[in-house]
């Protein structure tokens, strides 16, 4: 176990080296290398996880003491890593994902200019993340927390190098800092509240944290969370970070970095038991979001922003149980969720790949005959998350669900929102792979009907003016900026080379075994639960076992409905072979005109009608932050005139403003 | 008849100190804006020395050859800039240095 | 209202004056002593070597004076701590492990600067020994400053450090922007000047006296009952130090003059000058009136750290100049550090001395590499300048990288510390609305400094080229005094981030020890 150093110390290795000596390494051997550092802390993780096995369950804790930091007066934080069970399953997965994605960029990267420089980039955000997980204080998770998000960064630009305006980065990072701001000063009053911010501290201080203080904590920190984890209403910024390149997307802004935040709140999990109605808060924001997300996701046509909305859909699950005190059901979503979104980016990816980088879902089809192998991991990764038993999504989807039931009085209203989302999760996952992998090869259609369709495209969906830095951000990729639509009607696509397949193949294993580790059946097979029994405070009970019974039934049938009426309207659609002469355009109206018939006019206007919030109030406020601050300045700005007797006058008006104060204090 | 007690003499010095004030506020040739912040600086030696009077303590008179010492300095230093501006243009309206604002 | 005062004035001037010469002890004068007369060899030393030095004589003698300086503190120091603090020359110069703690920050400014200066000097073509001579002499100024345990000597100081500074700001004889950074700095300098005097006179007035520790003894020994005059020259010295401290409103000659002036000038005013300034707020301030006095005074300097906290941040974020970024940061900065002033408790003084200290390495390195950058001419200050600069200077570019993270307040560098410090300092005093406005204000300022690294980083870092302003890039070669500059500063910056107990420690004993009247 005193070899946990070794884990972050892996790929930081990895990111010094390659800084020093990426270009000397060159394609591939760079990726490779990069990739074998992250492999490593992966073995290490393991062996620490066994160490840890092979101890008693209450004494899973170890800490490694770096260096004592900051004596100022009584205080002193004690620097180290800390393995217990929370941080462990979090560096497993971590690693484990951040390994395959690794490899993956190699097939995926290779014709990329940067290729080294992305590989630093990706060393250093594992390192970042895993800083994150192992500190075990809060100051070493907010280095962790604001390194991921400078990788995040980066990346986002990775490709678009006029990050300075790009407004895709702008909004990640106006968010984040009004998370990061919750968080700085949820750290100061833990500190001032408890003497200590290590967390071995806090969790034995907080039995005694005043309600109001622990509220206020468990407020600030959810405003951390929401910033990084993309909740409502900070949650814009992550379908744009979609601009940086898929493996990106697939790692940070689905598997491992957005879910910093609901590991934030596992971690304070002593403080949210002492929060009050704080909790109460999460939950319905959790909930509200992934309602919300879910219903977006149904609109969009980019194939990688279907699978944004619905991490932010995913993500408002696990909040949803953590708001519930339900912080197994939170970390067993978030390794499910990690499985099978990676799966699903990384097979996007091979997807966009395979057509010439064009991320419209509206050209594709018929794709399983060409790609057959990301096709059906693919096919997985979407049974998964609808919730089809026994893929792995079913089973932690249920437990939040079932958790939320049994939460107070307002359980079952919670419940029942988390089952519309699960229905539309279903629905929207199924229109997308049917749009992707079945029906006709669209990209065979007349170009010119094609570009006509763009242009109108635009005029419709207001969603699409956020896109445009993807759709920049991709034509990029192949270095074809005049080149957008490299996809022409005699393309050829292929499947990807085995880098590429390998991690979906694994990915895809795991989506569908990854139930395993939670299964409800009895005690000993809750194995996650028993794992991350010692880290938690304050239980929380399932219902019995028929309502549990009932529950899941109830969600079986939600998903199987979901994907019948996602088929459904495909099929309606696929029976009129007049349509196929028809623009992709009409296409494209006919697609949301069958689902909107079939849930009635008003569905799809409210469909549209949450797109368009997002894009024009939700955007707006978040991008107002940031210009209402240049606003003050300008404001202000007159003043700096540059005349000196103006500045004088100033000064003046000071003197004499600090004159009257005094005037109205003196004892003459 | 009136009697001119301190008061007199550190009001009447309050009201140079605000001419002066003023002055480098309505003024636009450096030259004089020095000679406003000479005003200023004598109101400050005037009440320096009316205090020294008032509570019997050479101090405050001491003072007052410093204050001399230092705006002859600062005079000295201001003289040099503005030469050097006048050198590379032709007048040195305070208000046209104005080429860095914002 | 004198006849409070006058019974309580026990100097009787004599009939028969004598004139009794006060006992100086040398040795504890040592820094001061050091600076001043080596300044003045300096400019002995040029004149008979005429030209006969090499260029990099003058760089190489101001850093061994002002490291001498800075080495004479150690003995001094385990003298306060075996001694006590203790007064010199009558009373008007304290030695204390204050003015020994601002020293050390004033000597290490004029260091890095020196080091900086003289590679930009022979770049500019204005290789001479007077910008050294008037450093050396304009620190001496800062260390009698800090020093001082008398109004009018703290005056004096104030003006030796001022006059000094004004004529290096307009030393760059060529760039019509450095004379009106010097005649704005030096108008507005007088202006604030009379001000702090006009304070001290009335201070004067209603005490009896300017030597601080015979002030406190009268504040301890007699009830005001009138304060009137009293609190009219606190507002009056507020104006004149806010001024030097470059805090809002009095801060608007901060961003022209840190723009005009010789970049690694535009350091030593943002280190050494505001350490000085601020070490003057603290003794007048803190130490003098702190009592029951602070109540009277703390609103104003309340106001000031609020306003300089947003208005430092907010301008800063519209600015394109990179110059004027830092300056207007460092407006902010001293919002930070005058939060350690207001609540004035021993926790926010030395809160506020190691603030000084990390901003010394923080602000002089930042300076050094904008000035590295700026070019022949000093004049490429825009942040299209500053585009690709990772990809074609990634050695520079990942120092003040270093350099404007920690102005951030990332953790692990001394910028996180410093500020945790100072908001430490005012949630212990229970300051919370200004320990927020504090974080608000580090929020915003994020953005600015984090705007510079994605300029350095990102545009023009394109496969399509690099952008116009880069096709002719600073030269290649980092002077080897510069170099060894940056790299002092930003092994401080990380190392008071990450190990800095000794200093903090150091920084403690300090306030523990300061000249005070013990009643």
């Amino acid at each position: 176990m005193e070899l946990i150093w070794l884990i972050p110390a892996f790929p930081v290795v990895g990111f010094v080296v390659l800084v020093l000596f990426g270009r000397l390494l060159g394609k591939p051997a760079a990726g490779w290398f990069a990739s074998a550092m992250v492999a490593g802390s992966f073995a290490t993780t393991l062996v620490v996880f066994l160490d840890l096995l092979s101890t008693q369950s209450a004494q899973r804790v170890f800490e490694q003491k770096l260096y004592t930091w900051m004596p100022a007066g009584s205080f002193t934080a004690t620097f180290g890593l800390m393995a217990d069970p929370l941080s462990i399953m979090m560096c497993l997965f971590v690693t484990g994902i951040a390994t395959l994605i690794h490899i993956y960029s190699i097939g995926y990267m290779r014709d990329d200019e940067n290729f080294s420089k992305f590989f630093i980039y990706l060393n250093l955000f594992v390192a970042s993340m895993l800083l994150l997980v192992l500190g075990n204080n809060l100051l070493l998770t907010f280095l962790g927390w604001e390194g991921v998000g400078l990788c995040s960064f980066l990346l986002i630009g990775f490709w678009h190098t006029d990050l300075a305006n790009s407004s895709a980065a702008k909004k990640a990072f106006v968010a984040n800092r009004i998370g990061d701001f919750g968080f700085m000063v949820g750290i100061f009053l833990v500190w001032v509240t408890v003497g200590s911010i290590n967390y071995a501290d806090i969790r034995a201080y907080a039995p005694n944290l005043a309600a109001g203080t622990a509220t206020a904590m468990a407020l600030l920190f959810f405003l951390g969370a929401t910033g990084k984890s993309a909740q409502l209403p900070l949650y814009t910024w992550l379908p744009d970070a979609m601009a940086g390149p898929t493996p990106v997307s697939a790692l940070m802004h689905a598997a491992t970095m957005v879910t910093a935040g609901v590991y934030l709140m596992v971690r304070l999990n002593p403080i949210l038991h002492e929060a009050g109605w704080a909790n109460d808060v999460i939950a319905w924001v959790g909930v509200a979001t992934a309602l919300v997300a879910a219903t977006i996701a149904v609109a969009q046509n980019d194939i990688k922003k279907v699978l944004a909305y619905s991490t932010v859909s995913q993500l408002g699950y696990m909040f949803l149980a953590v708001g519930t005190h339900n912080y197994v059901a939170a970390m067993f979503h978030m390794v499910t969720h990690a499985f099978f979104k990676a799966l699903l980016f990384l097979g996007s990816g091979s997807v966009i790949v395979g057509m010439a980088h064009e991320q419209d879902m509206r050209r594709y089809g018929n794709l399983r005959k060409y790609m057959p192998i990301t096709a059906g991991t693919f096919i997985i990764g979407w049974l998964a998350i609808a919730g089809v038993p026994p893929l792995s999504g079913f089973w932690s989807k249920d437990e939040i669900l079932a958790g939320a039931f049994n939460a107070g009085p307002a359980g079952p209203v919670l419940w029942l929102l988390g089952l519309i989302t699960a229905l539309l999760t279903a629905f929207y996952m199924t229109r997308q792979v049917i749009m992707t992998f079945y029906g006709d090869e669209k990209w065979r259609e007349d170009a010119h009907a094609e570009a006509h369709a763009g242009a109108d495209e635009a005029a419709e969906a207001g969603d699409e003016a956020t896109g445009a830095p993807v759709a920049t951000a991709v034509a990029a990729v192949d270095h074809a900026h005049d080149d957008h639509h490299g996809l022409t009607p005699d393309h050829e696509p292929v499947e990807s080379p085995w880098t590429m397949t390998f991690p979906l193949v694994v990915l895809a294993g795991f989506s569908i075994v990854a139930g395993v580790l939670n299964l409800p059946f009895s005690d000993k097979l809750e194995r996650l639960g028993n794992w991350l029994h010692p880290v938690i405070i304050g239980e929380h009970h399932m219902p019995n076992a028929p309502v549990l019974f009932g529950l899941a039934s109830g969600a079986i049938t939600t998903s199987i409905v979901g994907i019948l009426i996602g088929y459904a309207v495909y099929e309606k659609r696929k029976a009129d072979p007049s349509k196929i002469e028809l623009s992709v355009l009409a296409r494209g109206w006919f697609i949301d005109e069958s689902y909107s018939k079939f849930m009635g006019g008003p569905g799809r206007a409210f469909y549209q009608g949450v797109a368009d919030f997002d894009s024009k109030i939700v955007d707006g406020v978040v991008n107002g932050v940031g210009k209402g601050s240049l606003g003050i300045g300008r404001l202000i700005r007159p003043a700096q005139s540059g005349i000196i007797r103006t500045y004088a006058l100033g000064f003046g008006v000071g003197a004499v403003l600090l004159l009257v104060f005094v005037v109205t204090r003196m004892s003459l | 008849m009136l009697e001119l007690t301190e008061t007199w003499y550190l009001v009447l010095a309050s009201l140079i100190f605000t001419i002066g004030a003023v002055g480098l506020l309505v003024r636009r040739n450096p030259l004089v804006m020095f000679m406003c912040v000479e005003l200023m600086l004598n109101a400050t030696t005037l009440t320096f020395v009316t205090f020294s009077k008032a509570l019997n303590d050479v101090g405050g008179q001491a003072s007052v050859f410093f204050v001399l010492v230092v705006a002859a300095a600062e005079v000295v230093v201001g003289l040099g800039i503005i030469v050097a501006i006048l050198r590379r243009q032709d007048n040195a309206d305070a208000d046209d240095l104005s080429l860095m604002r914002g | 209202m004198l006849s409070v005062i006058l019974q309580d004035t026990p100097i009787p001037i004599s009939a028969n004056p004598v004139i009794e010469t006060p006992e100086i002890v040398w040795s504890s004068l040592a820094p001061h002593l050091i600076l001043i007369l080596g300044g003045i060899l300096l400019l002995t030393l040029v004149s008979l070597l005429r030209g006969k030095a090499p260029s990099w004589f003058h760089a190489a003698w101001t850093v061994v004076v002002a490291g001498a300086a800075l080495g004479s503190l150690w003995p001094l120091w385990s003298r306060v701590q075996e001694d006590g603090p203790q007064t010199l020359i009558a009373g008007a110069v304290g030695l204390d492990g204050f003015s020994l703690f601002v020293t050390g920050i004033i000597c290490v400014s004029v260091i890095l600067s020196a080091l900086l200066l003289e590679g930009y000097l022979r770049r500019e073509n204005l290789v001479g020994p007077e910008w050294y001579v008037l450093m050396l002499l304009s620190a001496s100024g800062g260390v009698i400053m800090a020093s001082a345990n008398d109004l009018i000597v703290l005056f004096i100081g104030l003006e030796i450090l001022s006059v000094a500074a004004y004529v290096l700001a307009s030393m760059h004889s060529r760039r019509i922007s450095s004379s009106e950074a010097g005649l704005k700095y030096l108008i507005l300098g007088a202006f604030s000047s009379a001000f702090l005097l006009y304070g001290i006179a009335m201070t004067y007035g209603a005490t009896g006296s300017t030597n601080l520790v015979r002030i406190q003894q009268f504040l301890v020994d007699t009830v005001l009952i009138k304060n009137g005059m009293l609190l009219a020259g606190f507002a009056f010295m507020i104006v004149g130090l806010g001024f030097k401290v470059a805090a809002v409103p009095f801060h608007f000659w901060a961003p022209d003059v840190y723009q005009g002036s010789p970049t690694p000038i535009s350091g030593y005013m943002a280190s050494g000058i505001k350490a000085a300034g601020f070490a003057g707020f603290i003794r007048v301030f803190v130490v003098t009136f702190g009592g029951t006095y602070a109540q009277q005074w703390r609103p104003m300097v309340y106001a000031l750290a609020v306003l300089s906290l947003l208005v430092g941040a907010y301008m800063a974020l519209i600015q394109t100049n990179v110059k004027r970024m830092l300056a207007y940061s460092s407006i902010a900065h001293a919002g930070f550090i005058l939060i350690g002033v207001t609540v004035a408790t021993d926790k926010g003084t030395s809160a506020a001395l190691f603030y000084l200290l990390v901003y010394a390495f923080m602000v002089t390195g930042s300076f050094g590499v904008v000035g590295i950058i700026g070019r022949e001419g000093d004049g490429k200050h825009s942040l299209d300048d500053y585009q690709g600069l990772g990809k074609t200077r990634p050695g520079l570019a990942l120092i003040f990288a270093v350099f404007l993270l920690a102005q951030a307040g990332v953790p692990f560098t001394g910028g996180f510390l410093s500020k945790f410090y100072v908001i430490n300092a005012a949630v212990a005093e229970e300051q919370y609305v200004l320990a927020v406005i504090a974080m608000v204000s580090a929020v915003i300022a994020a953005y600015l400094y984090l705007r510079i690294i994605v300029s350095m980083y990102f545009a023009g870092a394109d496969d399509h080229g690099v952008s116009p302003e880069m096709a002719n890039p600073p030269a290649k070669k980092v002077p080897a005094g510069a170099a060894i500059a940056l790299g002092i500063a930003v092994f401080a910056t990380l190392w008071l981030g990450i190990v800095p107990d000794t200093v903090t420690s150091v920084a403690n004993e300090a306030v523990a020890r300061l000249v005070a009247f013990q009643g």
